[in-house]
């Protein structure tokens, strides 16, 4: 039987703050860290999230790079990126870091979705999409800074990593963790991952004279339950436009203080959402659209 | 591997050449991943390419394909000139100190003594040991003249030189002839400068390379250890056991072997291709490493004669010299092949085995199908026309077969070579040969064993049954044999006795239970037999507990003496699943089983000094207990038990001499008793060391009209290495959704430089052409390989993943231009182990 | 193709219509469970058949091995409990399931006659007898039972094996037991390459 405590639900979309009597219980928040100075872009991680989740293939088509596709898909959640990077003394360094949702603290999505219990936040940091209740309105897209969740044009629904909640929710590690070969991906409490992400930082700067080694854990989406170590914490953007600052369009956000004491309808703040963010971010962005071929590298 | 997987998490230091672990080992590479996290250890890379290995390493060095022993006879040089050597375990655990008898002349025109011109071969009498005592301090002789050996019987050959009983050494290491004074003059010339010059690697990356990896013998100490972990990208060359020799000496000049952290490791590429070379798979050897008859074994004694090594060792030192117990591997193997049909009388049935006097290996095979002398083939799981090199003689010679018999899961390029690309109906038509194609079973419908890259024998277990028709492998290969023999027995024929007399008294003999095969490979007692020092019996019928048990009196079978102990009274030593490591060392003695006799770490007694204590205490493998007068620790002594150090016996048991190898004496290599740089058959520049003699000089072309090697002044300008991806295995993932997800199609890895001077980007297609044919994929074009200065002049590599073919799913969709990687790659092969020259051949190359 | 994860979900979640501004009906979420999908199926332990460093796997099949229980793969992980790989898995390990359960699979004996252009399907007795029969006319048309210098070589160099390298080690005996005792030499395999 699951382990309720794990799935404890902590916010719901389409309705503003926690839920009532949230936070009367212990929980521990869960966590991935990835570390790419570990990483060997094996892509086992990518294997086991497909094969986990039965996800049907798409085709892919060569383009100048080891990455198996530009951008994560509806029915591919877990991406290595793959860069190469020119450092200042002319060689080369080949940059890998696994893309997937970064579980945010304060989930965009979440803010973003106006369909009651499409977007769900458990009180142990994963944040998780149903798709039964899913309108396709895609919000979720554009209220996300890390340019994760993928509409499917067929079912009109959005997915995304769930960061294998039905696995966590019987006490197992997820899927890619557990596949992972040279364990640059681990699983457990946030705290345990920060520690370990801090010491392996540490280790990094005084024992391999890698300097600007550090943990990327941005605090401007209240943190994330997926964090990294990079060689270069100061770039993150150079691990395949991994945000510096990543930030949640304010007009998701505004309407919680806005309305938060006198909530309207649904439809009055699906309106509004819609309207504010017509107003500051233009239409909706389209499917990333994959750079055309030669100008990748990696 | 001498070490294991697990204990690679032991080491301070990694060089990893030749391989590329992160890739084709990525659950192995987890091993170095943590030495780097809990011992802050280094990892040094040398490729062709920046893989994904090199992207994990602290120092990478883009080497040219094919040049590594140029490099690393550089850093043995770089060594000795530093004193970063081990210098009581080169004394007495390595023949640095023996002599070599006058007349062997080091390669300074890149050849050693002794070679003759027209066979292209060496007569190896002078690279031996000189009889003699403790020279030590004693003036240098020469070497004394040979008995004359007694008059010949007209008509027989003259007995081949065998090893002096009795090896003079030179305990100061100043004679001129000792081991490690040729060493030292042999790698003299392999200078900072001459390694720029041929590998390409600029002389300051080659220093701080050479300083790091040495570095763990700072001034004598011996508590660090380095590995060295190297794959195909060292087999696959004109030239490739030589530079596995020159690893192996660089490690034991180090004092690295037989230590946790340590050793040489082959990283083997399949899953059970180790246990197919223990088992014998390949012409040469019979099960554990037995060497095969000759015809001029006229007998049994002549055989064991010439294969037994006798005893060859500085006198005062001790020597276990395992290998003389190779009668009684012999006979028990021949009882197990053919049971009561083995009798002192017939020889143990000797003569039931063929006797070989050429080389039988791969690409002669395919070298004498395609010039008609093999008719029939067997193709169990093995795809010879992807596999190549050279794939389109491979299927020209299947052209001229009479039947072929493929064992396969998927269909594949070998059972469907009548159908290569570029064969039209006409010549079909003309094609005779009868191709039978069987559904085999795959890996989790049959239970059986593999051997890991660590010697590890594990057991598998049946999950599913065989899908449709498809039958166990096992089935049809053995109703195949007993069918053969019903028509011996029925219609007589050619030599019938042995095919009668193989044994396959399983329950179903026409299905063997591999459990029952396993125990006779394990082998068992065919009469009581008593051990007269612990007095216990073992009864007639009874599995036996280790090799030490064999007998040559025809009262033992095994099927391979290696694997004796695997499977005993006890039950399946090879189906355990013990997960305790108290050492914390890695070793888990409880899982699985190893060979031989389940040690982990080989030669592990040279992990102590000379007295038995180990060179790190907090690494402890086994030590020498005084009060028990015993080896004994965390893994099983790879040692005779008793033998006090007192005793100096050497740690290197499987040599008469029972030390390590750094000059290999008599016919043990081909080419040369130490490794010397030679270019690969099609390489860029002249040898710099010696113009005259670029190319191993033993290596022997081919003759047929197929057989074709290219030069630069034919254009062919570009050093083309091949590789696998961690994403595709073989030609077998090609068959598999999930995996032409991940790499859909082809492709060729062009450097940036390359590219634009041809004006293609990535993704565009690219022909290349080699002086055998020519493969078209897209272009990766790629900073990852720069432009090389090779002696100054610039040149370009390019790499190509070999796993695609015209069968798979890509090619079925018409993604891909059908053709093959190993099209281009030439027909050579090393003359030790009989690999193709995969790496490092020359083509051109240009927009498709 | 329908995408159907989510059929995993035992619990309803209602949604849509009919709720109040502060209108969090818990209940549903609360009770939402998924079911893993292995939870009940067959464990088999094996051993990867790809690369030397044999990582254990665990193959999950239908069924609890009742005998009307067909058993077929549903999941390939890795198996824990391994010292080597420790549950960890590669690209090519992870998609095993794909090669257990592949359309690509070979299903039935065939035979490709001289001169033809396609498959036949054959018999496996057919097949059988047909292969005994031309391996026994080569070992009898190429037998050498002496050399030119009158010595016993008992060889027969008109048949060559090559073997695979996931062939098991017991499979690898029976090989060199049956072919040795035909006299084969060219005796290879995917271990010399």
């Amino acid at each position: 039987m699951a382990d309720r405590k794990a799935l404890q639900v902590e916010m719901i979309s389409a309705h503003p703050g926690p839920v009532p009597g949230h936070g009367v219980q212990r929980n521990l928040e869960v966590c991935k860290l990835v570390d790419t100075t570990t990483c060997i872009g094996c892509k086992a991680c990518e294997v086991a999230c497909v094969e986990w989740n039965d996800m049907p293939f798409s085709p892919t088509t060569f383009d100048n790079t080891y990455q198996t596709m530009p951008e994560t898909r509806w029915n591919f959640w877990n991406l290595i990126k793959f860069n190469e990077h020119q450092k200042e003394d002319g060689t080369i360094q080949w940059l890998m870091r696994k893309d997937q949702c970064m579980h945010c603290a304060d989930p965009g999505c979440l803010a973003a979705c106006p369909a009651d219990g499409a977007i769900v936040k458990y009180a142990n940091g994963i944040v998780d999409f149903n798709q039964e209740n899913c309108i396709g309105c895609e919000f979720c897209i554009s209220g996300c800074p890390f340019n994760i969740p993928r509409f499917n044009p067929e079912t009109k629904r959005v997915y995304k990593c769930t960061l294998c909640s039905d696995r966590v929710g019987e006490g197992l590690e997820p899927a890619c963790i557990k596949a992972c070969p040279t364990g640059c991906l681990k699983f457990g409490t946030k705290d345990d991952m920060k520690f370990i992400a801090e010491e392996r930082a540490k280790q990094l700067r005084e024992n391999f004279g890698i300097e600007k080694a550090g943990v990327y854990d941005p605090q401007s989406v209240g943190g994330t339950h997926v964090i990294y170590v990079l060689h270069d914490a100061t770039d993150p953007e150079r691990y395949g436009g991994l945000p510096k600052n990543p930030e949640i369009p304010w007009s998701y956000t505004v309407w919680k203080w806005l309305f938060k004491p006198v909530l309207g309808t649904f439809a009055l703040f699906g309106l509004l959402g819609v309207c504010l963010h017509y107003v500051t971010a233009g239409p909706r962005r389209t499917q990333p659209e994959p750079p055309r071929k030669g100008e990748r590298n990696g | 591997m001498t070490n294991g997987w697990i204990d690679i998490k032991n080491t301070d230091m990694m060089l990893i050449m030749g391989g590329n672990p992160a890739e084709n080992h990525p659950c192995g590479f987890k091993w170095a991943i943590e030495a780097k996290i809990h011992r802050n250890a280094k990892t040094i890379v040398v490729d062709p390419r920046l893989t994904r290995t090199a992207a994990n390493a602290d120092m990478y060095l883009q080497i040219r394909a094919g040049a590594d022993i140029a490099f690393l006879g550089g850093l043995i040089r770089y060594a000795i000139e530093n004193n970063r050597i081990a210098k009581d375990y080169l004394l007495n655990y390595t023949n640095a100190a023996f002599i070599i008898k006058d007349g062997f002349k080091l390669p300074e025109d890149g050849l050693y003594s002794g070679f003759d011109a027209e066979k292209k071969v060496y007569d190896k009498k002078t690279w031996n040991y000189e009889e003699g005592g403790d020279l030590t301090g004693k003036p240098v002789a020469a070497t004394p003249p040979e008995k004359t050996p007694p008059p010949l019987k007209a008509g027989t050959p003259p007995p081949a030189p065998v090893l002096p009983q009795k090896i003079a050494f030179d305990l100061s290491l100043q004679h001129p002839r000792c081991v490690y004074q040729l060493l030292k003059k042999q790698y003299e010339r392999y200078t900072p400068e001459m390694v720029e010059r041929i590998t390409g690697i600029p002389k300051e990356q080659f220093l701080k390379a050479a300083d790091l990896f040495t570095s763990i013998r700072k001034d004598g100490d011996m508590k660090k250890v380095a590995t060295i972990i190297y794959a195909v990208g060292w087999t696959q060359h004109s030239f490739g056991t030589q530079i596995i020799r020159t690893a192996a000496m660089l490690q034991l000049l180090m004092g690295n072997v037989g230590r946790a952290g340590g050793g040489v490791n082959a990283l083997r590429g399949h899953s059970n291709i180790q246990g197919a070379t223990d088992m014998a798979g390949i012409f040469d050897i019979l099960p554990g490493y037995l060497k095969m008859p000759t015809p001029t074994d006229v007998d049994l004694a002549t055989y064991l004669k010439r294969i037994t090594p006798g005893q060859a060792k500085p006198d005062p030192w001790d020597s276990f010299n395992y290998w003389s117990n190779t009668p009684k591997f012999t006979v028990s193997l021949l009882k197990a092949m053919y049971g009561p049909a083995a009798t002192k009388e017939n020889d143990w049935a000797f003569n039931h085995l063929p006797k070989i006097d050429r080389n039988y290996s791969w690409v002669n095979l395919w070298n004498d199908m395609y010039e008609g002398k093999v008719k029939g083939i067997f193709a169990f799981g093995m795809n010879g026309v992807m596999i190549g090199p050279d794939s389109q003689k491979n299927i020209d010679a299947l052209k001229k077969a009479d039947w072929l018999v493929v064992c396969e899961i998927y269909p594949d390029e070998t059972s469907e070579f009548w159908r290569a690309p570029g064969i039209t109906a006409d010549e079909v038509k003309k094609i005779n040969t009868t191709v039978y194609r069987l559904p085999g079973a795959g890996f989790a419908e049959k239970d059986g064993t593999f051997v890991n890259s660590a010697r590890w024998l594990q057991w598998k277990n049946v999950a599913v049954p065989p899908p449709g028709q498809a039958r166990l492998d096992q089935e049809i290969l053995a109703t195949i044999f007993l069918k053969v023999r019903e028509l011996y027995q029925k219609e007589g024929g050619k030599f019938p006795d042995p095919i009668l007399h193989a044994t396959f008294s399983y329950t179903n003999p026409y299905n063997p239970s591999l459990a029952e095969v396993a125990k006779e490979i394990n082998g068992k007692a065919l009469a009581d037999i008593t051990d007269p020092k612990t007095n216990t019996t073992i009864k007639a019928g009874q599995q036996l507990p280790g090799f030490a048990w064999l007998k040559d009196d025809g009262t033992t079978l095994a099927g391979n003496w290696l694997y004796c102990g695997s499977w005993t009274e006890a039950g399946a030593m090879i189906q355990r699943r013990g997960t305790e490591d108290p050492s914390g060392l890695g070793i888990y003695p409880n899982w699985g089983w190893s060979w031989p006799a389940n040690r982990r770490v080989l030669y592990n007694r040279a992990s102590c000094d000379l007295n038995g204590k180990p060179w790190d205490p907090s690494r402890r493998q086994v030590w020498w207990d005084e009060a028990k007068q015993s080896w004994v620790g965390n893994d099983v002594p790879d040692f005779k038990v008793d033998s006090s150090p007192k005793d100096h016996m050497g740690p290197f048991i499987m040599n008469p001499e029972g030390v390590g190898r750094l000059f290999v004496p008599l016919g043990a290599m081909a080419d040369g008793p130490f490794p010397e740089y030679y270019e690969p058959i099609e390489s860029p520049i002249p040898n710099l060391l010696h113009p005259n003699q670029s190319n191993n000089p033993v290596v022997k072309r081919y003759k047929t009209d197929m057989d074709k090697y290219g030069t630069v002044e034919q254009g062919f300008n570009v050093i083309c290495t091949t590789y696998r991806l961690t994403e595709h295995y073989h030609y077998w993932t090609k068959n598999n959704p999930m995996n032409v997800q991940l790499v859909p199609e082809p492709f060729i890895e062009v450097p940036t430089e390359l590219a634009n001077q041809m004006g293609i980007r990535g993704g565009e297609k690219v022909k290349v052409t080699s002086a055998r044919s020519h493969y078209i994929a897209k272009a990766m074009v790629t900073r990852r390989i720069r432009p090389m200065k090779i002696d100054g002049k610039e040149m370009f590599q390019i790499g190509i993943p070999i796993h695609w073919g015209f069968r798979g799913i890509a090619e079925d969709e018409g993604k891909t231009a059908k053709t093959l990687a190993n099209e281009l790659t030439p027909t050579v092969i090393d003359p030790n182990a009989f690999t193709p020259e995969f790496k490092g051949f020359l083509v051109k190359i240009e927009k498709a | 193709m329908e995408f159907s994860r989510r059929t995993f979900i035992k619990g309803t979640v209602l949604g849509g219509a009919g709720f109040s501004a502060l209108g969090f009906d818990l209940t549903p979420l609360h009770a939402q469970t998924q079911a893993l999908k292995i939870s009940r199926a067959s464990e088999t332990r094996s051993t990867c058949p790809y690369c030397a460093v044999s990582c254990g796997v665990i193959i999950y099949t239908l069924g609890d091995k009742a005998k009307n229980a067909i058993p077929q793969v549903v999941h390939v992980e890795g198996d824990p409990d391994h010292p080597i790989n420790r549950g960890t898995l590669c690209p090519k390990g992870s998609s095993l399931e794909q090669d257990i359960l592949n359309d690509r699979r070979l299903l039935k004996p065939q035979v490709r006659r001289p001169g033809s252009d396609h498959w036949e399907d054959i018999s496996w007795d057919q097949a059988y007898t047909e292969i005994a029969q031309r391996v026994k006319k080569t070992r009898d048309e190429t037998f050498l039972e002496t050399d030119t210098q009158g010595r016993t070589v008992n060889r027969c160099e008109g048949i060559a094996w090559t073997g695979g390298c996931t062939d098991t080690n017991e499979f690898n005996y029976l090989a060199v037991k049956s072919m040795r005792s035909l006299g084969v030499c060219y005796l290879e395999n995917q271990a010399r390459v």
